[in-house]
């Protein structure tokens, strides 16, 4: 399979490469390698990311372990009768050792049953199940905002780079940097929920009453979350942008005659996103920590708010079910991201072929 | 996020960043150094200040006057002395954490990056894990089964901003591990621990203590986003992110209230970024 892949990137090579037979025949064996790093680091990434899952699992299922004294007493409060405890004590399985509680934990996830919450007996997985669309759609609003601004500004700094126009998206991109996504909340409603009355201030118009007031009630939140997020993948592409432009296919592409858009978005783009698609997957981390954060402050009926409800009311069991979720949620996004570099990079996507 | 600020000022040329005579090395890092030194200040003497902290329940949610200089929240309480007192826990609480995350994360890098092998597999793994996850998240489940206190959050963000350290620690370790004078130490016959306090921290150290802002800037950040949703150092102890969210009811008859605290934040934040920023690429490293 690799032996085909390699007669046929080696007549595309030969076909790109010009007629100097050096140069042709030079870095096969340096890609052949290169090909080989590229799916250990996929499989390695794999492998991290199935170990983190299996890291938050085992925490999250022992998480009543570190609860300072009895965890039926803490939850229950010093009123509890002996028979409430009791009844506690058996839905927490606190009556197991380690291994057997994780083990049975484990089971029962599989299975899609993550427990029930303590304050009002709804299932875990159904409260969550309300509450993920909300969320989801944040996420990929947010990173989809965050991309085509920083897709757009990075391009455009690169173009103009070491002029104002360059210095002036670096400041604002800095500034975004700096600015918690609450404070960048507060302004905006400000400006324009309670100033210009263009956008609501609070609350959440779901998808079934029509895509329109949907997406009205979300502008505000989208464009607070990806603040930060936006300035840091602007910051990443423009650098790399700007590197891709001194390139010497970029410089045939100026001499034939191209305009600087087409050059930018037809030639240059593609290769200057690769650490733009990695850091896609990296901060959907951070983009979680915003979610928690923004469906406060807007009062969206998300994720982030059950676990922040679920905190304060320490319903632990709710908490092991979000942080699941969460870590989830990371894993598939990362490995989606990986998936999309292989579409992105011919390098990496010859050995898959 | 440290690793993406590296190249935001990195174009300087010509004279030093750090000269008083560049306006662009005042602008990017003697204006927030001078911020940053009345922040602290401000925090430091917070107890010897004049505070008001009683209520005053004549001027309720009012704006700035001479009686209250910022002004006064939604129960008539000085929104001057509040800011001092929030920017003292605030401060301190990032203070604390970056010093234990420098503390432990300096150790496990020069162990990590000095000894390699198993050991270094083993902590690098535990980096990566810890920075994989939402360290918001993180703090919260910490809060959840503590309860919000101000030693709960020190701890949660210490474990949110070691890995950093320890990466950074690490990777110039490596560097420096392979050097001559390191060699020369070993040959000498001095033992692992005094070549790596003797040779190697020093050598580390000043990177470290320069990302050591930038991380300062990320716990600022994480410590006002928690104290805005309600799991922060618990009132009545003021805090800048838990102003803003009391205010934030307030916004259209009262803006002051949110966005004062809200501001005071952001440039302190701007400002740790700023100065780290320029700590780094005006020193050429």
């Amino acid at each position: 399979m690799t032996g085909s892949a390699m007669t046929q990137d080696r007549a595309g090579n030969a076909g790109a490469g010009g007629p100097d037979a050096a140069v042709k025949k030079a870095p096969l064996p340096r890609r052949r390698s290169a090909r080989r790093t590229a799916l250990i680091m996929l499989l390695g990434r794999f492998s991290y990311l199935i170990m983190i899952l299996a890291v938050v699992s085992v925490l999250v299922a022992l998480l009543v372990n570190f609860l300072p004294g009895d965890p039926a007493h803490v939850v229950l409060g010093p009123d509890a009768t002996p028979d409430q405890i009791a009844t506690l004590r058996a839905q927490l399985h606190l009556d197991q050792g380690f291994v057997p509680r994780y083990w049975n934990w484990l089971v029962r996830a599989f299975h899609g049953d993550l427990g029930s919450s303590l304050r009002t007996g709804e299932p875990v997985v159904s409260a969550i199940k309300q509450r993920i669309p909300v969320s989801v759609e944040l996420m990929i609003l947010g990173q989809l905002v965050a991309i085509v601004f920083a897709v757009l500004s990075a391009c455009y700094s690169a173009v103009k780079v070491r002029r104002w126009q360059d210095r002036a998206l670096s400041t604002l991109s800095f500034g975004m940097i700096s600015a918690p996504s609450f404070v960048v909340a507060v302004v905006l409603v400000y400006l324009f929920a309670v100033n210009l009355k263009w956008f609501p201030a609070t609350g959440f118009e779901p998808l079934s009453s029509g895509l329109g007031p949907n997406l009205h009630s979300l502008v505000l939140p989208v464009v607070a979350m990806s603040a930060e997020v936006a300035a840091v993948y602007q910051r990443l592409l423009r650098a790399d942008m700007v590197r891709t432009l001194r390139e010497d296919f970029i410089t045939a592409a100026v001499a034939k005659g191209m305009t600087p858009a087409n050059i930018v978005f037809r030639q240059a783009l593609r290769p200057s996103s690769f650490s733009l698609v990695t850091l896609v997957g990296i901060n959907t981390a951070r983009l979680i920590g915003g979610l928690v954060v923004i469906e406060q402050v807007f009062g969206l009926p998300g994720m982030g708010r059950l676990l922040i409800d679920s905190v304060s009311n320490r319903d632990y069991v709710v908490v092991q079910g979000v942080v699941i979720v969460i870590a989830t949620a990371y894993v598939v996004i990362n490995v989606l991201i990986d998936l999309v570099y292989v579409v992105l990079d011919p390098r990496v996507r010859s050995v898959h072929e | 996020m440290s690793e993406s600020l590296s190249s935001a000022f990195s174009t300087h040329r010509g004279r030093p960043v750090r000269s008083l005579s560049n306006p662009r090395g005042v602008l990017t890092f003697w204006l927030p150094a001078f911020w940053l030194v009345v922040v602290v200040l401000t925090a430091v003497i917070a107890p010897i200040l004049p505070m008001e902290t009683d209520p005053d329940y004549s001027s309720i949610a009012s704006a700035p006057s001479t009686g209250h200089l910022l002004g006064t929240d939604s129960i008539g309480r000085d929104n001057l002395s509040r800011l001092i007192l929030g920017g003292r826990s605030s401060l301190f609480v990032a203070f604390c954490a970056v010093l234990f995350g420098m503390s432990i994360g300096v150790g496990l890098g020069l162990t990590a990056g000095y000894f390699r092998g198993k050991v270094d597999l083993v902590i690098s793994a535990v980096v990566d894990v810890v920075l994989a996850f939402p360290g918001l998240v993180l703090i919260m489940v910490l809060v959840a089964i503590r309860g919000a206190s101000t030693t709960t959050i020190v701890v949660g963000l210490t474990v949110a901003v070691t890995p950093t350290f320890t990466r950074i620690a690490r990777a110039n370790t490596l560097s420096f591990a392979q050097r001559g004078f390191v060699t020369a130490a070993r040959v000498q016959g001095a033992r692992s621990t005094r070549i790596l306090f003797r040779e190697v921290l020093p050598n580390v150290l000043p990177t470290v203590q320069a990302y050591a802002f930038v991380v300062a800037a990320v716990a600022m950040v994480a410590q006002g986003s928690l104290s805005f949703i309600g799991l922060g150092v618990p009132p009545p102890t003021p805090s800048w992110g838990g102003m803003v969210a009391e205010g934030l009811p307030l916004l259209a008859p009262h803006p002051t209230v949110a966005l004062i605290p809200a501001g005071i934040l952001f440039l302190t934040v701007l400002s740790f970024n700023l100065v780290g920023d320029s700590l780094r690429t005006g020193s050429g490293k």
